[in-house]
């Protein structure tokens, strides 16, 4: 595979001057001539607001908007009523086939009750978003407080508030993975047990753009125009399609620079959905932009998993059996496909190691808090996590160092593709060269011989995580569209939102067709346009999406040879083909005196759609794959954290922190590198800073930048990277996602060095975010 | 709603245009100038995309009435490149691969010159310190630094040849009414 190849537009300075861009979508995005959703300017758009809950559970006794109504410039003010009186469902569709009880789906405004603090009760549209302000500040909601529950354990207690009928114990679904009686049978009579009880904090994705969309209906056509904040165009187009009562077909979502997603802009939320039912009401366009707050309010949340593991092990170190207890937050409602991820959550489970049997029991736990969804990880941090401190505390109690007793038990590079007893078939690995490689560049041997103790009063510790992660499912389209005069369209069912698409596909089809990346476009984003495809999250757009496109790309190539064989008057197998021009191979017997001695990929291009193409031949030069790989392609890793304390104060420092990552075959290394960097520095920020808190009424107390602290540069250390290479079988490119691996990795290395320092204070185990209140106190009550 | 007559030089555009009392200058920027490379990120002087340069300061342009804007010169994004030629720090936010989705980008690029402008050869430390009004959650800030850092050495060795004062008149930009 070609290592980072960029645009031929470029100037490369030989001499060490100015380097040239790193990907082709910088110009634009450096310049402010990207177009966002809120970017758009729309002279006849309205602007839509929400009334949200103020309370975190509450029944709706009245709604008087007669104030708000009244304002000039108010469009209208819509609550439930409207909502259901019209042809459209109004609710987010959500997967209850995977829950336990019968609770109704969220509605886009509150019939009768809210269930978290934020949730949408009236929409109002005015002329511009000031007075689309002042008319929310006018509606008045009358509110019959209920009593609230926030946590996840709380709720499945006895005499606990509910939340709906149909779940009287507020238990969405439970979920068993594994096997409950091996891994009884592991536990039976094993030389040691460890336990530990931990929080996965909720935390709030936070992407820099807020969610925004600008709908617009044709009346005569039926047919509605959604440019929306969405890393899924596609997904977007079928859950507004089930909102909105309408076919898929009436629907085109078009996702233009979108800033950030991290799992966010991935779900099916009520802004965009009200947007177009209020275009259609109002037959104006209707402009929709959330604030900071609002989207802090609303959700979707990730995490916020409460969990009680066990470690059966032998007396030699070796792992027998995992067992994991965990009450998963799903907030208010199940949205979408929130409330089931608990159910797979455990599938990462087994780390990197050997473990015979494993038993993953999950509660799925309706809340009075925003739903929660997935976030970057999605599932996977909270599987790792478990593991990887777990294996940490039993190093400890064992008494052997973290790392020999993980290389004791780590799966061997013979023994892939290695089937877990969660349900994971890991592809390929070589776990323990990617632990050494990790270990070399930290130098763990000398951070280990030089001890916890230093001049400077502080207390060190180092931590070391191992990772998997399950990357790129589902299938993807991709379209290599050839023009009459050789120049390139490629378009796919992802949709970048950072991740650098633009760069990594024209490479790849460049590479493919040996044309310069300036003849070809890349097109994301419109569902109108681009066939049918998945989206982009889950680590898995170079994955689907790039074999989409390669497999695309090599049948455009294979059709042109035939028809460059015919202009060459020979057969196909004895056309050779290099820099864009078809020729004879050597050797082959070439054509008639009269036949060309080479053909352009542009001439073929002109033969492919011009008048007459040669018999047995179809017209056009343009392939649609839609592409499933031939299973998970299994990412992974170690992480390593290096971190001093101040044992009076509690203040801590990340000094170091090492990511060796192993992601298969890396297309575009300095885009894999950033995506290392994003997904460590959220991993940290989950570790030490952010966490998403509710008070007991269900009142959001981190709802803007100023309480939820999320990384600033100075919070965050250098990142120090390595790799190893380990292609995968099951993808045409050996390729394996890297997006979510930083936030995998992250928590478990930096809690691991901090509890590493506190040990020998009887520290066992500290919560995230690892504040530096936080800290103090564990060394305060180890005292 | 009082409204107010502003006078505005753009991106060295002088503009005229008329703005209610409480109208934001990122509002009045973005929606009734059509200059959107200031982005709006959390409407509090917390995340740092609507910075732009107002009279030679680096300011959160969400915080600023538009009104307290009056007779003041103000650069965005859109007033770094020189014609065709991108801003040595633009080229080496790019260079670096120092952004992502590219949303913060405008403040960063906007804060960098405000940095350099007063410290041109900043420590890494310094230079995260300066950037601390300005949050990116794509790329961990890691190669934000190095391109601050690959910036004060192009600026120091005088390429890109267009320092940051000399800028060209942009003149393709719509002024009020041309909508």
């Amino acid at each position: 595979m070609t290592g980072p190849r960029k645009g031929e537009n470029e100037s490369e300075d030989e001499a060490g001057g100015i380097a040239g861009p790193a990907r082709r979508e910088d110009e634009a995005l450096l310049t402010g001539r990207a177009e966002y959703t809120d970017d758009l300017r729309d002279p006849d758009a309205a602007h839509l607001a929400f009334v949200r809950s103020e309370y975190g559970h509450a029944e709706i006794e009245g709604i008087d908007a007669t104030a708000a109504a009244e304002l000039e410039g108010v469009l209208g003010v819509y609550t439930w009523d409207d909502v259901a009186a019209s042809e459209s469902p109004g609710v987010l569709p959500s997967s209850t086939g995977s829950l336990d009880c019968e609770v109704p789906a969220h509605p886009v405004l509150a019939r009768d009750r809210v269930r978290y603090q934020g949730q949408p009760i009236a929409a109002v549209v005015a002329e511009n978003r000031y007075r689309a302000r002042d008319a929310v500040d006018a509606v008045a909601v009358d509110y019959d407080p209920l009593e609230a529950v926030v946590d996840s354990v709380e709720a499945t207690a006895e005499g606990a508030p509910t939340l709906f009928d149909g779940a009287p114990d507020n238990v969405a679904a439970t979920t068993d993975q594994g096997d409950r009686e091996a891994t009884e049978d592991a536990f039976d009579d094993p030389e040691n047990v460890v336990d530990i009880e931990l929080e996965n904090n909720r935390l709030i994705s936070s992407a820099l753009e807020p969610r925004a969309a600008l709908a617009e209906y044709d009346a005569a056509e039926d047919r509605f125009t959604v440019t929306m904040t969405s890393q899924s165009p596609h997904g977007h187009r079928q859950k507004l399609a089930h909102t909105l009562g309408l076919s898929e077909r009436q629907i085109r979502v078009i996702s233009p620079s979108v800033g950030g997603g991290f799992g966010h802009k991935g779900h099916h939320h009520p802004g965009e959905a009200m947007a177009a039912w209020c275009a259609r009401d109002l037959e104006r366009p209707v402009k929709w932009t959330a604030t900071r707050s609002e989207n802090y309010l609303e959700g979707a949340h990730g995490r916020d998993h409460r969990t009680t593991a066990e470690l059966a092990i032998d007396d030699d170190g070796a792992i027998r059996g995992l067992r994991v207890e965990t009450h998963a937050n799903v907030g208010g409602y199940g949205l979408d496909g929130g409330a089931s991820m608990p159910g797979w959550y455990g599938g990462l489970l087994s780390s990197q190691y050997r473990i015979p049997a494993i038993h993953c029991e999950t509660h799925a736990v309706f809340t009075n808090t925003a739903p929660v969804h997935s976030y970057r990880g999605a599932g996977r941090p909270e599987a790792i996590y478990v593991t990887e401190r777990l294996v940490d505390v039993a190093a400890r109690e064992l008494g052997i160092d973290p790392v020999e007793f993980r290389r004791r038990n780590l799966i061997e590079p013979d023994q892939f593709p290695y089937e877990t007893p969660v349900g994971a078939s890991y592809d390929s690995g070589d776990y323990e060269r990617g632990l050494e490689e990790a270990l070399e560049l930290a130098d763990y041997d000398d951070l280990r011989a030089r001890g916890r103790d230093r001049d400077d009063g502080r207390l060190r510790g180092v931590g070391v995580a191992c990772y998997t992660e399950s990357t790129g499912g589902g299938f993807e389209s991709g379209v290599v569209r050839v023009h009459r005069d050789g120049g390139v369209t490629v378009s796919a069912g992802t949709h970048s939102h950072g991740q650098g698409h633009e760069t990594t596909y024209a490479n790849l089809v460049a590479d493919v067709l040996e044309i310069p990346t300036d003849d070809i476009d890349v097109m994301e984003g419109d569902s109108d346009s681009i066939p049918t495809g998945t989206g982009t999250f889950g680590s898995r757009s170079t994955i689907v999406g790039g074999s989409a496109i390669v497999e695309s790309a090599e049948a455009v190539l294979a059709k042109a040879r035939r028809f460059a064989a015919d202009r060459l008057e020979v057969e196909p197998d004895a056309v050779a083909y290099g820099d864009g021009e078809f020729s004879v191979r050597d050797g082959a017997e070439s054509g008639s005196g009269s036949s060309a001695d080479t053909v352009s990929f542009a001439d073929v291009a002109g033969m492919a759609y011009g008048w007459g193409v040669p018999e047995d031949m179809d017209p056009g030069l343009e392939e649609t794959t839609f592409y499933e790989p031939d299973g998970t392609a299994y990412t992974f890793g170690t992480h390593v954290a290096v971190v001093a304390i101040d044992p009076e104060t509690g203040e801590l420092e990340l000094e170091r922190y090492v990511a060796v990552d192993d992601c298969g075959e890396r297309l575009e290394p300095t885009i894999v590198e950033g995506q290392v960097h994003g997904g460590v520095a959220q991993g940290i920020g989950q570790a030490v800073s952010e966490r998403a808190s509710y008070d007991g009424d269900g009142t959001l107390l981190t709802n803007s930048l100023d309480s939820y602290a999320v990384p600033r540069a100075s919070h965050l250390p250098e990142i120090e990277t390595g790799q190893t290479v380990t292609p995968s079988p099951r993808n045409p490119l050996g390729v394996k996602g890297i997006g979510e691996a930083g936030t995998i990795a992250a928590p478990p290395a930096v809690v691991n060095a901090v509890v590493d320092a506190l040990a020998h204070l009887g520290v066992r185990h500290v919560d995230m975010p690892l504040t530096d209140e936080a800290i103090w106190r564990a060394i305060r009550d180890s005292k | 709603m009082t409204t107010h007559d502003i006078e505005l030089t753009v991106n060295e555009t002088e503009v005229e245009l008329t703005v209610d009392s409480r109208t934001l200058l990122v509002h009045a920027l973005r929606e009734d100038l059509d200059y959107t490379g200031p982005k709006v990120g959390c409407e509090s002087s917390k995340c740092g995309a609507c910075t732009v340069e107002l009279d030679g300061d680096a300011v959160k342009s969400c915080t600023v009435l538009a009104v307290q804007a009056d007779g003041a010169s103000v650069r965005t994004v859109e007033g770094f490149a020189d014609g065709d030629d991108l801003h040595p720090i633009q080229q080496q936010f790019s260079a670096e691969h120092g952004l992502q989705c590219g949303y913060c980008t405008p403040g960063m690029v906007t804060t960098t010159k405000h940095l350099l402008e007063s410290n041109p050869d900043p420590t890494r430390e310094e230079i995260r310190t300066a950037l601390k009004g300005n949050i990116c959650r794509c790329t961990g800030y890691q190669n934000v630094v190095n391109a601050v850092e690959s910036a004060a050495a192009a600026l120091a060795a005088g390429e890109g040849e267009s320092a940051p004062d000399d800028v060209e008149l942009q003149t393709d930009y719509p002024t009020p009414g041309e909508d």
